[in-house]
């Protein structure tokens, strides 16, 4: 066991794990953060997906050991009240069925939007390939991924 | 939090007013006919889907006017919680936005509180649209005794009584109380809605959790989390219906975090119940995981140890050689058949296992202290989980509470009790409560498998290029084909025998069970004998309806096919896809029809293959006939869309090989999920809406996608696939 100090949602926290505890198991048991899903425990389903400053990256199978000095953000602190373009997008387009991926698909979206702000259908192919929905939500994200930057470009004004 | 407001059962009241302390309306709908059917409800076939199962809601409505609706049936993604409670709103005419939705506890007054079979819109619709009008008839006799005018000349919407002639109104709110004393109408003399006049049903209306959804919240039976609690995994012998025969349990317990170790060797009856196993229990899922990798058990792996997919095929091919098999049905004269026709074609299908694979892994969170027990679970099936752990732990039903949470995807699978009652076994040890979460590599290997299946058959055409003769062979794992299987009843000389391979697999419902594997089987074997015949798949297959109007069911249990309907979602999906037109080598449409669960669908896919054999679905434009009013158009949307990307899943890649008695695939790395490339680029979907009472949706759409793309596939090269998934087939045609 070993103490870590991590800043998760602009908040500084101090955890006790063991070095090689994946992110996902901190946040879940430890914080009480269980916005983020374990499906499969090898980076392969993309449900654990948070940010590490900023990229995307999967808590399955990141050691809490490597995320001191990082920037964590879960889909709890993405936005204060749910107002990311892509959360408010979800919800007009009902894009969710069971919803267990879908935080997953959103804070991949949301990396994929701060570096791309107008995507293309390739784009998000490539961006979500890695995030399963077991459901079949598929078109519903990409409509929403695109009603999420028309909103985040409304906001902004032109450019 | 509802348990102090549910009330005892009453058999004999039908609506049942109560005043709420706080001045509000309470309206129960109560059970007439409690008790249906506990076990039945874990085989969502057709026939029991036409049993009469009465659900039940409460509904109340506050002093301030807000609106609570209880959703007593569990959520997997199909929008229940959303589109009943829609239904009970519509007829009371609140205003949706000051409805609060409120998921109900287990309680026999609510009725049927299970997800599976597509039942609960047809059990559903009209019950809950009595209880909306219920309510209103009484908060409009509340308005118009206090204004003095006739009841007839007022009107509910949007959260108010209005009289016209004067322009008074009132909100709900205010009339609750007065409302509340009125006497309960009788079912008979409530008068519903026109659903000309409906504002709320028909219209997109998004699900009532997606706000909690995109934010995290915790909604799922693995989100929860309780004061002391500890956490579990479990290791079942690999091979199915094995024992322990001993651990190194002393090592597993001195690892970091492990606070228990022990070994469960109880077994239900059942394949699919509670299986023998070693527990973990740790102070967090990591470290009860971690600690697994250690462990070590040496296993009885008799008697199914050896079985392999190779032996079962043999196995089959055997049967189908020299049998023995059942004689399911048998019409006309096939000899006769077979003899005189122009063309006649014979080709075996089979189809592999595949697993439901829910992204939220079975879970079950149990604290079981005495003769009492609380349990939280992700249960598509939560009476039955109820009174199987119950019997387990030797205490009445009405001891062990059962609180039904969000499910991350059911598919069928959760309508199985065996997460409740491992959790049981180790919750009974443990003096904390307990989380079981599987991993999933144990939801892989210890799925109730959709199971695979193998198929003979032959066929015949005639002279005019009509079908003649059909003669069906299975062997089966579970789930056996019956007498009323298409194309049985629309086929002049039809045979159709089964037989049952002896195997100790433990399986279970997948979305439309028997029915998503025989449509791909049957479908595909239509369109081979249209192209034998020189004709075309549409006109071939509509012509199989011709002339019939509802054709009965066999037995006490058949379900009748309506061949009308069927021609209807046919023919329209054909002209909506722009079925005939010329398309280049490579490229090509195909058609699937299915009819089950009340819904008959039929889709065209659309696929491009290239020479190397590469195929991407380029659109599917479904038909859909699930009677006259569809619900929540973006739930109904949803369920085809996910049916279709659901049911290309399951057929293009997914497959479980079973070697020495046990699934060699591990985890997502080798069982490939569709994942967002290669979903279709478009689904079109049709609603035709014709004069029946409305049906469900989870899983009528699925059944015809995978004839659709695999005969879109022969139309675009040549080459017939007759085996699931797709992949076992290469599709080059260079």
């Amino acid at each position: 066991m070993s103490t870590h100090t991590l800043n998760v949602n602009g908040k500084t926290l101090s955890v006790e794990a063991a070095p090689d505890t994946p992110l996902l198991w901190v946040l879940r048991d430890q914080l009480g953060l269980v916005g983020t899903k374990f499906g499969c425990g090898i980076g392969q389903c993309g449900a654990c997906t948070v940010h590490l400053d900023g990229t995307p990256a999967r808590s399955c199978v990141t050691r809490v050991s490597a995320t001191a000095q990082r920037k964590i953000t879960t889909i709890e602190g993405l936005s204060a009240d749910g107002s990311h373009p892509l959360q408010e997008a979800w919800c007009e387009l009902d894009v969710p069925q069971c919803g267990y991926c879908q935080a997953g698909q959103i804070m991949t979206a949301a990396a994929l939007l701060s570096r791309k702000p107008r995507p293309s259908d390739g784009d998000i192919d490539e961006a979500m390939s890695g995030i399963l929905c077991r459901c079949g939500t598929y078109l519903r994200i990409r409509s929403g991924i695109h009603r999420a930057s028309e909103k985040a470009a409304r906001t902004k004004g032109p450019t | 939090m509802s348990r102090e407001v549910s009330p005892p059962l009453d058999r004999r009241g039908f609506l049942k007013l109560s005043a709420l302390a706080g001045g509000g309306l309470m309206l129960a709908h109560y059970l007439r006919a409690a008790g249906s059917a506990r076990d039945e409800i874990a085989k969502p076939t057709q026939e029991r889907e036409r049993g009469g199962f009465t659900p039940s809601v409460f509904l109340s409505i506050a002093p301030d006017g807000e609106v609570t609706i209880f959703s007593a049936r569990p959520e997997v993604g199909q929008g229940i919680r959303t589109s009943l409670p829609m239904v009970v709103a519509e007829e009371l005419g609140a205003d949706w936005r000051r409805v609060k939705v409120v998921p109900a506890p287990l309680n026999p007054a609510y009725g049927q509180q299970v997800a599976g079979g597509s039942t609960s819109t047809p059990n559903s619709y009209l019950p809950m649209r009595r209880v909306g009008a219920a309510a209103r008839t009484m908060l409009i006799g509340a308005a118009a005794g206090g204004w003095g005018v006739p009841p007839g000349e007022c009107r509910a919407e949007g959260g108010f009584v209005h009289h016209g002639a004067s322009g008074r109104s009132a909100d709900f709110g205010s009339l609750a109380a007065a409302a509340a004393q009125l006497p309960v109408p009788d079912e008979k003399g409530l008068v519903l809605k026109d659903p000309a006049d409906f504002k709320l049903l028909g219209t997109r209306v998004g699900g009532v959790d997606n706000p909690a959804i995109v934010t995290g919240k915790p909604l799922f039976g693995i989100d929860l989390v309780l004061p002391e609690m500890l956490y579990a995994v479990y290791e079942r012998c690999p091979v199915w219906g094995g024992r322990v025969r001993k651990a190194n349990l002393e090592h597993v317990k001195s690892l970091p975090g492990v606070r228990e170790a022990f070994v469960v060797n109880e077994a239900s009856a059942k394949v699919t119940g509670l299986v023998p196993g070693v527990a973990i229990v740790a102070r967090s899922t990591w470290e009860a995981i971690r600690a697994r990798k250690q462990l070590q058990v040496s296993w009885e792996e008799e008697p199914f140890a050896e079985s392999s997919w190779e032996k079962f095929a043999a196995e089959a091919k055997a049967l189908f050689d020299r049998g023995p098999m059942e004689e399911i049905r048998r019409d006309g004269d096939l000899d006769r058949a077979f003899s005189g026709a122009a063309k006649v074609v014979q080709a075996d299908y089979a189809h592999a296992f595949i697993s439901h694979a829910n992204l939220e892994p079975q879970n079950c969170t149990a604290r079981v202290q005495g003769d009492r027990a609380e349990f939280w679970a992700p249960t598509q099936n939560p009476a039955d989980g109820q009174a199987a752990v119950a019997a387990y732990l030797g205490i009445p039903p009405a001891q062990l509470t059962v609180h039904i949470t969000r499910i991350g995807g059911g598919f069928g699978r959760r309508l199985h009790s065996d997460f409740m009652l491992e959790a049981a076994a180790i919750a009974r040890r443990v003096a904390a409560p307990v989380k079981l979460t599987w991993t999933r590599e144990d939801d892989l290997r210890h799925d109730h498998f959709r199971p695979g299946g193998f198929h003979r058959l032959r066929g015949a055409v005639d002279a005019a290029g009509r079908l003649s003769a059909w003669s069906g062979q299975q062997a089966y794992f579970d789930q056996g084909l019956g007498a009323d299987t298409f194309p049985g009843r629309f086929v002049p000389a039809y045979l159709l025998r089964t037989a049952k391979l002896d195997n100790g697999i433990p399986m279970g419902p997948w979305r439309a069970p028997g029915s998503c594997t025989h449509a791909f089987v049957a479908g595909s074997f239509l369109d081979e004998l249209a192209h034998a015949a020189g004709r075309d798949p549409v006109a071939f297959a509509l012509e199989l309806f011709d002339s019939r109007a509802v054709v009965p069911g066999t037995g006490p249990k058949g379900v009748p096919y309506d061949a009308p309907r069927m021609r209807g979602v046919i023919a329209l999906a054909a002209e909506k896809s722009g079925w005939g037109r010329p398309l280049p080598r490579g490229r090509g449409m195909g058609l699937g029809f299915y009819f089950c669960h009340q819904g008959y669908v039929a889709e065209v896919a659309e696929v491009t293959v290239s020479r190397g054999g590469d195929l991407a679905v380029e659109r599917v434009v479904a038909a859909v006939d699930v009677g006259s009013q569809i619900v929540n158009l973006s739930g109904a949307e949803a369920q085809v869309q996910g049916a279709v990307i659901d049911g290309l899943s399951a057929a293009w890649r997914q497959e479980l090989d079973i070697q020495r008695g046990r699934v060699p695939q591990s985890n997502f790395h080798e069982y490939a999920l569709l994942r967002l490339p290669a979903a279709p680029k478009a689904i079109d979907i049709h609603f035709l809406k014709t004069d029946h009472p409305p049906t469900g949706l989870g899983e009528p759409a699925l059944p015809p996608l995978a004839p659709a793309v695999a005969n879109a596939v022969f139309a675009a090269t040549g080459i017939r696939i007759r085996q699931l998934p797709f992949s076992r087939t290469s599709l080059a045609w260079l």
